[in-house]
């Protein structure tokens, strides 16, 4: 038996299953929701996947496992979504779309349950506009992977209240992230910051000014970075990059955040970085980073 | 970079960003060598004064915010020659990073490349090798970010502490932007900045109004 509240996460690509995995392990009944029941279903099996990595390396045991993995359920069906205390969205970038599911949610979820949006660019008072309860609505942006990252931005709306915000940053703290307030603002601190900068860095390239692996050495070399923007380009994606310029740049118009006519040209080129194998760099094969 | 180090003859010329303190690359010099590094504020004035220049696998200018044509002189994007600059980078007041940015022009002898790739790393210094641009590649990259950062702090995103922690947590940073430029020199950062921003003409070099403060504040003696 739990006293804790029921997470919900609306979306089971691998924002949602990261999140779902990290609601689970802090000690939370779970529900993963998604509109295909395979595929919500197969988010519950990549949690599996993932506590038999961690029972392999030490990190829980294996009755551990099983008692989170009991806390987990999957569901295609939006009504039982009603007992949950919060929502955490991880979908598609899209207002409309992300407005819509709110939108059935509210018609679903009982009045003290707290709705939350993983978006990483677009704006939690106009997502939080679409919900029906504007005051009862929090940014809560995770890190991918989100498993692995303790970070997680929170952003108040214009109409969050106050008590719904401390509320959802204390859950937050419960699930053994580590919450930082940033304002509603595009990008929030991370992205606002980091598109720009991969940016700037293929626009080294485009001019001339030196090769991938040379702007790599350089920024690893002085300033320490674990990676350099080129290799994280092609880790996040070059495909991924251009959807967060059309988003940051969509609503800011910051010359920084325009797509470089480089990055479009790679991606049409299907160098699209390490899952392609082609990149700024080249890779042997297209494991995921660190695996 | 496997090429066997080239002996080195330096001159001092001043007061040398990259190198203030003792170091294995100045000590081991000789009175002549197949390189001369040409140390300090004065390089590119000494370069003008070399006797052969020929002679030299490489000749090595110590470089500022000024590009390395200042001193080689360019022509029509053909120029190059054994003459590469280079600089350790270094943020304000802190101590230079093992990283040096080796500027190369479009014909650089690829053996002066060389060897002035395989000094710096026999002595114990890393390289990155760019073409002749202002800020080179990481001035460059980092100022904007830098600019944007103190931007956002004005703006209220966040606090200076969540900034830094969000981009130490969130990238895995040493240090996030506010704290390191607390600690190496808001005002020179301005310097740089503003030198960027007179060559590129790009909005984003210019300095930000907390890096405009900082410098108002030293030129009035209250830094």
């Amino acid at each position: 038996m739990t006293d804790k509240i029921t997470i919900g996460v609306a979306g089971s690509g691998t924002m949602g299953t990261g999140i779902a995995i990290v609601a689970a392990r802090g000690g939370f009944p779970t529900l993963i929701y998604d509109i295909d029941q395979a595929r919500a279903e197969a988010a519950v099996g990549q949690m599996k996947a993932f506590f038999a990595k961690s029972v392999q390396r030490g990190k829980l045991t294996q009755e551990q496992v099983d008692e989170i993995m009991g806390r987990v359920a999957a569901t295609s069906d939006i009504a039982a979504m009603a007992p949950c205390g919060l929502v955490i969205e991880a979908i598609f970038e899209e207002l409309e779309v992300k407005g819509k599911l709110f939108s059935a949610l509210d018609a679903v979820c009982g009045p003290q349950t707290l709705f939350a949006s993983n978006t990483s660019t677009l704006s939690i008072t106009e997502i939080a506009a679409r919900s029906g309860r504007d005051d009862r609505f929090v940014g809560m942006h995770f890190c991918l992977p989100a498993q692995l990252m303790k970070l997680v931005e929170m952003s108040p709306g214009i109409n969050t209240s106050p008590e719904s915000f401390e509320a959802a940053w204390k859950i937050c703290e419960e699930m053994g992230q580590r919450p930082v307030k940033t304002q509603d603002a595009p990008g929030f601190i991370l992205n606002y910051f980091l598109v720009p900068f991969n940016n700037d860095a293929i626009r080294l390239v485009e001019e001339g000014v030196a090769e991938p692996a040379e702007i790599d050495k350089a920024i690893k070399g002085a300033l320490g970075y674990a990676m350099g923007p080129m290799e994280l380009l092609d880790l996040v994606g070059l495909d991924t990059q251009v959807l967060l310029c059309e988003a940051l740049y969509g609503v800011t118009n910051e010359p920084r955040a325009a797509c470089p006519p480089l990055l479009r040209r790679m991606v049409a080129a299907r160098r699209l970085g390490r899952k392609t194998k082609r990149g700024f760099l080249n890779y042997e094969t297209a494991a995921i980073f660190g695996a | 970079m496997s090429t066997s180090a080239p002996t080195h003859r330096v001159i001092q010329t001043g007061d040398s960003r990259s190198f203030p303190e003792a170091h294995p690359l100045i000590e081991r010099a000789s009175a002549s060598g197949e390189v001369l590094v040409l140390a300090g504020a004065g390089a590119g004035r000494a370069y003008a004064e070399v006797a052969g220049k020929a002679a030299y696998v490489a000749i090595l200018i110590e470089l500022g915010t000024e590009c390395l044509g200042v001193h080689t002189g360019e022509s029509r994007g053909d120029e190059g020659s054994n003459v590469l600059g280079f600089a350790r980078f270094r943020l304000g007041d802190a101590k230079p990073s093992d990283l040096v940015e080796i500027v190369r022009q479009p014909n650089t002898a690829p053996a002066a490349l060389a060897a002035a790739q395989a000094l710096f790393e026999a002595s114990g210094l890393k390289t990155a090798v760019c073409a002749d641009f202002p800020g080179r590649i990481i001035d460059r990259l980092v100022r904007p970010y830098y600019n944007a950062a103190l931007g956002r702090l004005d703006a209220k995103l966040a606090t200076a502490a969540d900034m830094d922690l969000t981009l130490r947590l969130g990238l895995g940073y040493p240090q996030g932007p506010i704290e390191l430029l607390e600690g190496t020199g808001l005002a020179a950062h301005h310097d740089v900045t503003a030198a960027l921003h007179e060559a590129l003409g790009d909005p984003a070099y210019a300095p930000a109004r907390r890096a405009q403060v900082a410098k108002a504040r030293q030129l009035k003696g209250r830094a």
